[in-house]
């Protein structure tokens, strides 16, 4: 087993700060930190290949509960090559691929098909999230524990795309998913406050004539679901919250001591409903760009913790489905490769969290929940080497064609914006040098022929 | 202006000049030959994707008046309803060398979707988007009650704003693009807005709209409109749980016999009723009402030919004053090269 891994080259970290720290060095051998500190120069073979970090700040990588992959079905929009390349890009290490596949991610079966798509691309580790109805009907649980004991080994469910509306059905999900250490990440919206609509409600869809999407329709179904969190004394995770009233509902519960974790998309961070007065449906996103005093609830509530993560809810679409009629569009955005920028913008650059917290929210907690025990860990000696370096002082402006996700539907795009990922490190291997895409993770070698579990990454 | 795609960003100088030149277009219709050479060899394609029968005709006859090729394009029976994208039908337009599209659509923002995307250089006229605007009714609206509000007044109307006019518009604000357009133009012109209506169908927001709100149709006639717009209450909205039924509707909010009455009561002899069409007899508007002196339905359908007129006309004519500042009612614009009106 040695022979096989010791041929990987080594690679020295030169003058990182890590975490906003000090600069340090930093030795990635074999697939952990061999050595991080002054020994690390010491300890490296004559053959490490020596990295320049000087000005750069050195994370763990980035860890994404949220985001679509398209595949299997929609490989025009996605695949989980293209989808885990745009990851390694934005400084991403892992990602769990959302559930509304086609067909659906409700059995052992698809799953592991996800599974082994992202073990050969390589480029990330990517969790297939389980659906937590079969086919995201709404009606009957799929078979959670296959799904569990499959060897994608799912810890997140979801439904994602659609509410888990039924609140028996949601306590069944929360119940039994204990049973294997569980998460259900639910898609907080009422179905019947939320028909046909198009856009957040309020000043704006007024005046356009777009069908509101109430917050009410978020916050109710928050409430209701940490009070089933409470009762069963399950584990909820509430994906992309969106309104000022979802932060004070879930800020409550945590005060009760309810088991609810919270997250929140980087363009909920940044955007508001004011950019659909153009009708340009490159906006048009579920749940919906809110208001200025929402964003800065949510700045707020991430600052504080009361939301845990920041989740991209990535979603690539091709373009005819965005160069129509707005009510004709499909909702969502690509976010993998312009989340750590927009974070460092609306978050850091403000002085809202240092860089510190910037690794708690992208890295550490999303493992947590999760479940990746060899991801969000320290950037310490014998930690495994999932790292990023950003070069904080870097502007760029984004340009959809040119990213590496099929999508090209970013809201941000024109958009100049801080914070640049140079190199990541997956498992000790570079996916990024320079910015740019270098190799994939190999597969597993020879000496290790049986596919390695998820959490032996 | 290059499009007009809403009201409310329609500035009160380019409104005033639609209307203005809408007068002297009116003048043509009157004449024993009503058709002015200015747009002869443009084409205006009506795009309908929406049956609207009264609309299409108001728009085609307008720009027959004015010599140009109408091309009807309608959605049904078209290649639109085989899937054909909107994206493909503009450029199909374009590839025919449009010069105006006249556009109705289901959608919300469809016209302004094809006015920016870059699919069509054509001048793009929205005769209504969903549930956002329909800037040609409301200009016809305005043109309405300016000469009704000039009338009163004992002068001409060109030139001149709805400043002092009290208007109430009733019924289904939430749905409603003649709602929508009405309030931002005639506020633009100087007129005052009222609304009333159950507040299911007020729009969440409508706080933040320039006009005062009412919940009950009786306390909003108390404040002495000089019109009452009643608006058509769509069929598909009596099943949705907005109201418990339609008679509770019409006894509410419905402009029914007793309310007319109660104008002559207040006296209130100048105030009209007016009404976007097609009307629900007996529930919005009462069959006396509607027919009653005070309502101006059918001036308002041929005050719209003389309102598409100068909107084909000022978009066509390649005469773009709208960008620089100046007196809202500086000198008029020849109305056509040929000096043909008067």
């Amino acid at each position: 087993m040695t022979t096989n891994t010791s041929t990987l080259p080594e690679y020295l970290i030169v003058g990182a700060s890590i975490a906003g720290g000090a600069p340090q060095d930093l030795l990635v051998r074999d697939g952990v930190l061999a050595a991080v500190g002054p020994s690390a120069a010491a300890d490296a073979s004559a053959a490490a290949i020596t990295i320049d970090a000087e000005g750069l700040v050195a994370l763990p990588g980035m860890v994404d509960l949220h985001t679509h992959l398209r595949e299997p079905g929609r490989e025009d929009a996605e695949t989980v090559e293209t989808g885990s390349r745009a990851a390694a890009l934005g400084g991403f290490t892992a990602v769990h691929a959302m559930a509304n596949s086609s067909p659906v991610a409700d059995t052992a079966g698809v799953v592991e098909q996800v599974y082994r798509l992202g073990l050969a691309s390589g480029w990330v580790e990517v969790r297939p999230v389980g659906a937590v109805t079969v086919g995201l009907g709404g009606e009957r649980l799929a078979e959670l524990g296959a799904m569990a004991e499959s060897r994608a080994s799912v810890r997140v469910f979801s439904d994602d795309g659609v509410c888990v509306s039924d609140p028996v059905l949601m306590r069944r999900a929360l119940e039994y998913v204990k049973a294997f250490d569980g998460v259900v990440a639910q898609h907080a919206q009422e179905p019947r406050l939320t028909e046909g609509a198009q856009m957040n409600e309020g000043d704006v869809s007024a005046v356009l004539g777009l069908t509101g999407w109430p917050a009410v329709a978020e916050e109710s179904i928050i409430a209701r679901d940490v009070l089933l969190a409470q009762h069963v004394g399950s584990r909820l995770h509430v994906c992309h919250v969106s309104t000022a009233g979802s932060v004070e509902i879930i800020r409550w519960a945590k005060a009760r001591g309810i088991d609810v974790t919270a997250e929140v998309t980087p363009h909920h961070l940044l955007l508001t409903d004011e950019l659909v007065r153009s009708y340009d449906p490159v906006y048009k996103v579920n749940p919906p760009l809110r208001t200025s005093d929402d964003v800065h609830a949510l700045r707020a509530a991430l600052a504080d913790g009361t939301i845990d993560v920041v989740g991209t809810d990535h979603a690539p679409h091709p373009s005819e489905h965005k160069e129509c009629e707005w009510a004709q569009a499909a909702m969502g955005m690509t976010g993998l490769e312009t989340a750590l920028s927009v974070v460092q913008h609306t978050m850091v650059e403000t002085g809202l969290l240092d860089w510190e917290g910037f690794a708690r929210v992208t890295s550490v907690a999303p493992a947590r929940i999760g479940r990746l025990a060899h991801q969000g860990r320290p950037l310490a000696t014998g930690e495994p080497a999932n790292l990023i370096l950003v070069d904080p002082a870097a502007r760029w402006t984004v340009d959809p064609a040119t990213m590496a996700t099929k999508g090209r539907n970013s809201p941000f795009r024109g958009l100049e914006l801080p914070g640049s990922v140079r190199a990541t490190f997956y498992g000790g291997h570079p996916t990024v040098l320079d910015g740019r895409l270098a190799t994939p993770r190999p597969a597993a070698g020879p000496a290790t022929a049986q596919e390695a579990p998820a959490w032996s990454i | 202006m290059k499009h007009l795609l809403s009201t409310q960003d329609l500035s009160a100088r380019n409104a005033l000049r639609l209307l203005d030149v809408a007068e002297e277009m009116s003048a043509v219709g009157e004449r024993e030959i009503k058709k002015l050479p200015a747009l002869r060899g443009r084409t205006v394609v009506n795009l309908f994707f929406e049956d609207s029968t009264r609309t299409r005709i108001s728009f085609e006859a307008a720009a027959k008046r004015l010599s140009a090729d109408v091309i009807n394009f309608a959605a049904k029976g078209s290649s639109v309803s085989k899937g054909e994208s909107l994206k493909d039908t503009a450029q199909t337009l374009e590839a025919m060398s449009a010069d105006a599209v006249v556009i109705r659509h289901p959608a919300s923002g469809a016209p302004a979707r094809l006015a920016a995307s870059g699919w069509i250089d054509a001048a793009v006229v929205n005769a209504g988007d969903g549930t956002h605007e329909h800037p040609t009714q409301a200009l016809l609206d305005a043109f309405t009650l300016r000469r009704h509000w000039a009338r009163i007044g004992g002068g001409p109307s060109a030139g001149t704003t709805l400043a002092g006019m009290k208007v109430l518009i009733v019924g289904d604000v939430l749905h409603s693009r003649v709602a929508r357009s009405n309030v931002w133009l005639l506020t633009t012109l100087g007129a005052e807005v009222l609304l009333a209506g159950p507040p299911t169908l007020l729009p969440i927001g409508v706080g933040s709209w320039p006009c005062t709100v009412y919940y009950n149709l009786d306390d909003a006639l108390a404040q002495r409109p000089d019109a009452v717009m009643m608006l058509r209450l769509q069929a598909e909205r009596m099943n949705a749980a907005f109201f418990p039924s339609t008679r509770e509707y019409s006894r509410r909010w419905g402009f029914d016999d007793g309310r007319l009455a109660l104008l002559d009561t207040m006296g209130l002899h100048d105030t009209v009723i007016m009404h976007p069409g097609p009307m629900n007899r007996g529930l919005e508007i009462s069959s006396a009402a509607a027919d009653s002196p005070r309502s101006t339905v059918l001036a308002q359908v041929r005050n719209g030919v003389s309102v598409r007129m100068a909107a084909l006309y000022l978009l066509l004519s390649g005469d773009h004053h709208d960008e620089q500042d100046g007196e809202m009612h500086d000198e008029l614009p020849a109305t056509t090269p040929e000096g043909r009106i008067k």
